[in-house]
């Protein structure tokens, strides 16, 4: 990373999306700003309804915006959609791809739809091939392939014309675990490599660990936007258990030393504190007690999102759990 | 406004866009073909696709024709199998066209179309590549078709195969637009099977390419003239029958003059027509789903 002043990817002010439903007028949008720099991996989190999608769809140039504006790469999303358009990469939540054409002839599509050379195109198809590890299936037709193939297939079509922002619209949705970690190998692999920003929005928490920052949506507003350690530690303390030789007087000590009442549970001491790595070797070297074992728990994004939505994701899933997540259109 | 040209996108591979290189114009022009060589791809990949829409006309053309033969008579020594071809080829470009060009409510349903939609090109570009690329596959296949003239009897004389070639890209071009008009209103599969047969079948049957439309009652007469694929077929039989020595009594059963108002309507204006017809309803298409999709 250079030390200069990062370049923004993406740039939002007051970005606004109502509509007609009816008599009334619903918000999906409610003048959200956004920064994202150029460069970083940027988690978009928020339960169904939140207007994540329909923001996505205003950033990718599908929508149009009612009030307020978008840069992205550096360009207007309406008055230079086609500039926009050229520099950005797509993975829809819904699956995207010709199933009747092979993994190289959907990648060659794409290839010309956005104007690559023959040359460039070839070289990209067999560098994006490489990287999701298709490369032997490349003349394979797409019907063939499992649902987490087809997934690595559209990220790879999403890069083949060197996009400088790649939006993942639930990369991982309906992937089983090996799956999803391969994806997201992929994708630390891709920024090792590239200067590519990535905007992703995901359910799964544990994923958005992996982002440099993390942008909460509720009710069409940004709740909460900071780095995951950050909202983590600002929503509350870590945990710290122990298995004490003599809980007695560990409780005891506890108290002297640090001035907070510990509890018991299941056969474990535990005491809430700010920043419990950093208190973790006072115990071993002050508490004089033999300390058996001990874990500490940081405060997850789950909770981050429980506090900062009242819902925790699985909830907020809600109704369309039952959907099949290729059949969930958006429209 | 900031761009960032000067640094590239990927360390290993910097690729230059050329956004401002290429023309808007070659660059949609591109788009188009590459869109019509997407169903060139898909129809040359689907072997059975290929193989049951030839085995329709064949049934028209030997079965029925054969099974009626015996008791239409056409006035002369033509053969109902002769008179019936150009008909049946007319038809058989109906179907794989029109199939085609509602086949775009196939790439809505299944995703791929956001994948065009979201590409640096226009909806126009869209809505003719797939017209284009489905009256290229509906009349390529019909060549395989025209390779049997001689098997009723038409001679294979190089100007009547290409001006059947010619009103078979125009019928074509026709019901890939119709299709794709009718594919940006119907949104779902289900729906457009139905949907796209009530719209063949009654085409298909008042174009004339079963029967002749001479001494036909007055609403039939109506109905076919009002039909935009009789331009297609009653050239094609002209073109067909002219190459053979028709007596007179043929030539007024089987060849009747089409006319509007008493106006005999020569068939550079039939053909045209059908042209004018075919740049509005795919214009209409392209226009409805700039705004709809």
């Amino acid at each position: 990373m250079s030390n200069t002043v990062r370049e923004l990817a993406i740039e939002v002010a007051g970005l606004t999306k109502t509509y007609k439903s009816g008599d009334s007028t619903v918000e999906a949008v409610r003048g959200i700003d956004l920064r994202v720099e150029a460069g970083q991996t940027y988690g978009f989190l928020g339960p169904n309804g939140a207007g994540k999608s329909t923001t996505i769809e205003m950033l990718c140039t599908i929508r149009n915006p009612t009030a307020g504006s978008a840069r992205v790469a550096g360009f207007d999303v309406v008055r230079e959609r086609d500039q926009v358009r050229r520099r950005i990469g797509l993975v829809f939540q819904q699956q995207t791809l010709d199933l009747q054409l092979t993994a190289e002839q959907n990648l060659r599509f794409h290839a010309d739809l956005y104007g690559l050379s023959r040359t460039d195109a070839e070289r990209r198809i067999d560098e994006v091939l490489e990287m999701v590890a298709l490369s032997d299936r490349r003349s394979d037709m797409v019907m063939k392939f499992s649902g987490g193939m087809k997934r690595r297939l559209e990220i790879a079509r999403g890069l083949v014309h060197a996009p400088q922002v790649l939006f993942l619209d639930e990369p991982t949705i309906g992937l089983d675990p090996q799956t999803r970690a391969a994806i997201w190998d992929y994708l630390h692999d891709l920024r090792q490599r590239t200067e590519i920003t990535v905007f992703v929005t995901t359910h799964y928490m544990d994923e958005a660990e992996h982002c440099d920052r993390i942008a909460i949506m509720d009710n069409g507003e940004i709740a909460v936007e900071d780095t995951p350690e950050a909202l983590k530690s600002s929503i509350g303390t870590d945990r710290i258990a122990l298995r004490t030789d003599d809980d007695e007087l560990a409780i005891a000590r506890i108290r002297e030393l640090l001035g907070v009442e510990p509890g018991v549970h299941e056969g474990q001491v535990t005491i809430a504190v700010p920043e419990g790595a950093e208190v973790v070797p006072r115990l071993f070297t002050e508490l004089g007690v033999h300390i058996r074992s001990v874990t500490v728990t940081r405060p997850s994004l789950d909770d981050v999102f429980l506090t900062y939505t009242g819902r925790t994701i699985r909830d907020s899933e809600g109704p369309q759990k039952s959907v099949p997540p290729f059949a969930a259109g958006r429209r | 406004m900031t761009t960032r040209d000067t640094a590239p996108v990927e360390v290993a591979a910097p690729i230059d866009l050329l956004p401002e290189v290429r023309s808007d114009m070659s660059h949609q022009l591109r788009a188009t073909w590459v869109v019509t060589r997407r169903e060139l791809l898909r129809f040359k990949q689907d072997k059975a696709r290929m193989v049951t829409m030839l085995l329709q006309p064949l049934l028209f053309i030997f079965v029925m024709g054969t099974g009626l033969g015996s008791i239409v008579d056409t006035g002369g020594g033509t053969s109902f199998r002769t008179f019936l071809f150009p008909g049946v080829l007319a038809t058989s470009v109906l179907f794989t066209a029109a199939f085609a060009g509602i086949s775009l409510v196939w790439d809505r349903e299944f995703g791929f179309l956001r994948e065009m939609m979201v590409a640096p090109i226009s909806r126009a570009s869209i809505i003719w590549g797939k017209c284009l690329g489905g009256a290229i596959v509906a009349t390529g296949q019909s060549l395989v078709l025209i390779a049997l003239l001689g098997t009723v009897g038409i001679p294979y004389s190089p100007v009547l195969i290409v001006e059947l070639i010619v009103c078979l890209f125009f019928g074509a071009l026709l019901l890939t637009g119709l299709g794709v008009l009718l594919s940006t209103r119907i949104k779902t599969i289900q729906a457009a099977m139905p949907v796209s047969q009530l719209l063949i079948m009654p085409m298909m049957f008042l174009s004339g390419s079963l029967f002749p439309i001479a001494g036909l009652p007055a609403w039939l007469a109506v109905l076919t003239r009002l039909n935009p694929l009789t331009y297609v077929v009653q050239p094609m039989r002209h073109f067909t029958l002219d190459s053979l020595s028709l007596t007179a009594a043929e030539q007024e059963r089987l060849l009747p003059v089409i006319t509007w108002f008493g106006w005999p309507v020569p068939l550079g204006v039939q053909l045209l027509t059908v042209a004018a017809i075919t740049l509005g309803l795919v214009s209409l298409a392209a226009k409805i789903f700039k705004t709809t999709e």
